[in-house]
């Protein structure tokens, strides 16, 4: 059922061929006005991916800033009230800032040459996607030199936190939050067209790579729930200045309600956070098992049921605040049963490597990485969903251990797997293998000397977002601060690695790693700036049922 | 499926002057709302947005008259709509999520009942009911709530009734009759527009006569937000019906090949459905 190589691709004529609508073009600008005017899908997969690196760097200083206050007990370095705002504008900078974006940058780049498409379904609106993204971002950092300071109240803005006792220049962040939202829409949008639409002639939806069915389900999720979350913002805007009451309970209201708008944007968000995870590890461990993905089938139909559980099990993020009894066990056991077909995911990709012929290039690694930790992240988040033990790990350390090991080495390394698999098909260049190496290793032990202790000082009862701690404590943060640094700064390596390999490195074929089937393959390396002007004809494998 | 002459246009510079236009516009607002600045940002934000949406659509109606689109195209731009309407009806579901919340759950556990009760220790006098006339806390109520048989249900009616004449004039398009289209069309406008007005008048008679305000309660909130936002809809969406006229006088649209036209027409069903929500939930019941 996997796809394959069409036997007859015309790699040639589509890659030197003007036909279609860029005939009639004139030479496309230089320089800063190629990118700010281009509606050519691999510039803005580009612009995406180097926004969402500014990002991740710039998200990754605000987390340092927490771990070396953390560093030791005691207040040191910032003020407590600083240290909120690092807390804050770190998860949002990493959740909108920079997992989202790389990922709606991967799907540009690669979804139409998955599928065969000339570019993405509508071009220009891919454009203003991600033009509003630059302009939200700024708007949210400049908040951190307002008056007042910026964002203080977690990336969750809990009312009545981030209303009546919020910062004034809460209503910028709102705002921002706003432009992102509306960019995360379109490009949504744009993808849900591009994949249903501009299937190259003869390929199925259940031939597409599995990165499509994974990206076009997290399409559909962004679509229902972004605008929720622009409901709840929108809310926030008016209780803080038009004197509304919807998180007020003395006007009737309730801050209850904020709870449940955010928790029914930000489950299914996290989920977006973590299916086009899947889909790329699913392209990578067949190509480097030499295996054909095993149960294609139940891959898709797991996604599905995970996207429509997703819309099931917000309030396990609230069993503490006071929920009637049916919801706490309702929503506990629809949370659980989410463990099943992610079971389904974990054990497909084991089952793709029983028996293939492995081998460990740096693609490879980052997503066995993947399958191992993000699988840790679910138990503690099976853990985390028994309600009655929720009540001791809410809010503590325990938490942050587990979301951060579904989204660092979870989505992040499937990111950094994604870039090393896919930077010899961008840039014509094989990364170099042995810095590849040094990053992959330096990341993990960095990622797990940052989070694993984080599991043990959550269980003994340390609360999350304080900046001060008690003593029995320390050993842990000292373990957590050191490994941040050492992520953090491993993370430079992939900067320099990726530079490099713009620039040289060793040249990559068309099909740069031997056990790769997709269409992307198929055209050369690097892909030339307008592929599949005429659709190839795709041919399913015949041997494969 | 792709069929070999999908286009690609080119370099465009709308989407970027668009984001700039929104980001002014929107700071404009924050500016207007946290420096008590005066309105002349977001005003220039406000026109330049709508400047380059007009020149926007401009390209592509050239580019659709140009032949440029074949039916692929036409897909994308289906497949566009109709997602982007997803969009906007799971807006109102927060909206309308909120107020069935609060009914159902907010205000039965202040005043005492179920299994969250306890809740009623806060404020032991307050009594739940809908329309909430006196708020627990120091909330001042509205005075009297606005009768949905009056004003709501000639709304109901003129909306409703859109939704018929702008059918009307689809199905004329489709049977080239393009006379009854533009009479049909022209309906439509007038119809959203005097919903528009009347909808206005609505808004004064509340808050100079019944006391409703954006400051009364949950009650005051859940009402002007969501009717609030439904009305900035019909003014988009009448907007839109008032352009495609416009596209009508000047020859636009073929009888099998109008998708603008047709777009236009699912929004304002959209919007329509939407009132008959807010009508049944926020006025009646």
């Amino acid at each position: 059922m996997a796809p394959k190589l069409p036997l007859h691709h015309p790699v040639e004529q589509s890659s030197t061929a003007s036909a279609g609508g860029q005939a009639a073009h004139s030479a496309p600008p230089r320089g800063l006005m190629r990118w700010l005017l281009t509606t050519n899908h691999k510039e803005i997969g580009s612009l995406y991916l180097i926004f969402s690196l500014t990002m991740f760097f710039i998200g990754g200083v605000f987390a340092l800033v927490v771990r070396a206050e953390l560093f030791q007990p005691g207040l040191q370095l910032v003020e407590p009230e600083f240290f909120n705002q690092m807390t804050t504008m770190h998860g949002l900078i990493m959740v909108f800032g920079a997992i989202m974006p790389s990922f709606v940058g991967l799907a540009n780049w690669m979804i139409p040459l998955q599928i065969g498409a000339p570019d993405m379904a509508l071009p220009r609106l891919n454009n203003f996607s991600f033009w509003l993204l630059p302009v939200a971002f700024t708007l949210l950092l400049s908040t951190l030199l307002m008056p007042g300071g910026g964002p203080n109240f977690g990336w969750t803005f809990y009312a009545p936190l981030s209303t009546t006792y919020a910062p004034p220049s809460t209503t910028f962040f709102i705002l921002s939050l706003h432009i992102a939202g509306i960019s995360s829409i379109l490009g949504a949008i744009n993808i849900i067209a591009t994949v249903l639409n501009l299937r190259a002639p003869g390929m199925r939806m259940m031939d597409m790579p599995l990165f499509c069915w994974t990206w076009l389900i997290t399409a559909f999720l962004l679509i229902a729930v972004m605008p929720v979350l622009a409901g709840a913002v929108t809310m926030m805007l008016m209780d803080i200045n038009f004197g509304t009451s919807f998180f007020n309970a003395a006007g009737g209201g309730d801050p209850v309600l904020f709870q449940h708008l955010f928790w029914f944007f930000g489950h299914p968000e996290v989920y977006i956070m973590i299916l086009p995870a899947f889909g790329i590890v699913s392209a990578i461990i067949p190509t480097f098992s030499r295996k054909r993905l095993f149960g294609y089938a139940s891959m898709v139909y797991a996604t599905g049921a995970i996207a429509i559980l997703s819309f099931m099990v917000w309030a396990h993020h609230m069993f503490t605040v006071g929920l009637p009894l049916t919801a706490e066990l309702f929503f506990m056991y629809t949370t659980m049963l989410i463990a099943v077909p992610t079971g389904v995911k974990v054990f497909n990709w084991v089952a793709t490597m029983f028996r293939g012929s492995i081998s460990f290039e740096p693609p490879m690694l980052f997503a066995l990485a993947f399958v191992v930790q993000f699988t840790i992240g679910g138990f503690s988040g099976l853990m985390l969903a028994i309600s009655p033990a929720d009540f001791q790990y809410h809010d503590t350390y325990f938490v942050v251990a587990h979301f951060h090991y579904v989204l660092v080495p979870g989505a992040l390394f499937a990111i950094l797997a994604a870039a090393y698999y896919w930077l010899p098909k961008w840039t014509g260049h094989y990364p170099n293998l042995k810095l590849a190496h040094w990053h992959f290793w330096l990341s993990v032990i960095g990622v797990n000397l940052t989070f694993f202790p984080m599991h043990f000082s959550g269980l003994a009862g340390m609360p999350r977002r304080i900046p001060d701690y008690a003593l029995q404590f320390a050993d842990f943060n000292l373990a957590s601060s050191l490994g941040a640094f050492l992520f953090g700064a491993s993370q430079l390596l992939f900067v320099w690695l990726i530079i490099k390999c713009v620039r040289g490195g060793e040249k990559a074929p068309a099909k740069a790693w031997e056990g790769a089937e997709d269409l992307e393959w198929s055209v050369p390396s690097p892909a030339p700036l307008h592929t599949f002007e005429h659709p190839p004809t795709f041919r399913r494998d015949e041997n494969s049922a | 499926m792709s069929g070999g002459s999908y286009y690609v246009p080119p370099t465009s510079k709308w989407p970027v002057l668009g984001s700039l236009a929104l980001g002014l516009m929107l700071i404009g607002f924050g500016m207007i709302l946290v420096h008590g600045m005066n309105g002349i940002m977001m005003a220039v934000g406000f026109v330049a947005l709508l400047t380059v949406m007009g020149l926007w659509f401009r390209d592509v109606i050239k580019e659709s008259r140009g032949g440029l689109y074949d039916d692929q195209m036409d897909r994308s731009f289906r497949q566009g709509m109709a997602w982007f309407i997803f969009s906007e009806v799971m807006f109102f579901a927060a909206f309308f999520g909120a107020l069935f919340y609060v009914r159902t759950f907010a205000l039965p556990w202040l005043d005492g009942e179920g299994a969250k009760g306890v809740a009623a220790l806060l404020w032991p006098e307050f009594t739940a009911s809908w329309p909430l006339m006196e708020p627990p806390g120091d909330v001042a109520g509205p005075r009297e709530v606005l009768s949905p048989w009056q004003l709501p249900l000639v709304n109901t009616l003129i909306l409703v009734g859109s939704s018929i004449t702008l059918t009307v004039a689809h199905e004329g398009l489709k049977e080239g009759m393009r006379e009854t289209t533009r009479n049909w069309l022209l309906v439509t406008v007038l119809l959203g527009l005097s919903f528009i007005i009347i909808q206005g008048v609505e808004y004064y008679e509340a808050y100079h006569h019944y006391g409703i305000t954006l400051e009364t309660g949950i009650y005051g909130s859940t009402f002007f937000l969501l009717t609030g936002f439904h009305g900035a809809h019909v003014i988009i969406g009448a907007t839109i019906l008032a352009v495609m006229l416009l596209r009508i006088l000047r020859g636009h649209f073929a009888a099998e090949n109008h998708f603008g036209f047709e777009a236009a027409c699912w929004y304002w069903h959209f919007v329509d459905v939407v009132w008959v929500g807010l009508f049944l939930f926020v006025y009646v019941f």
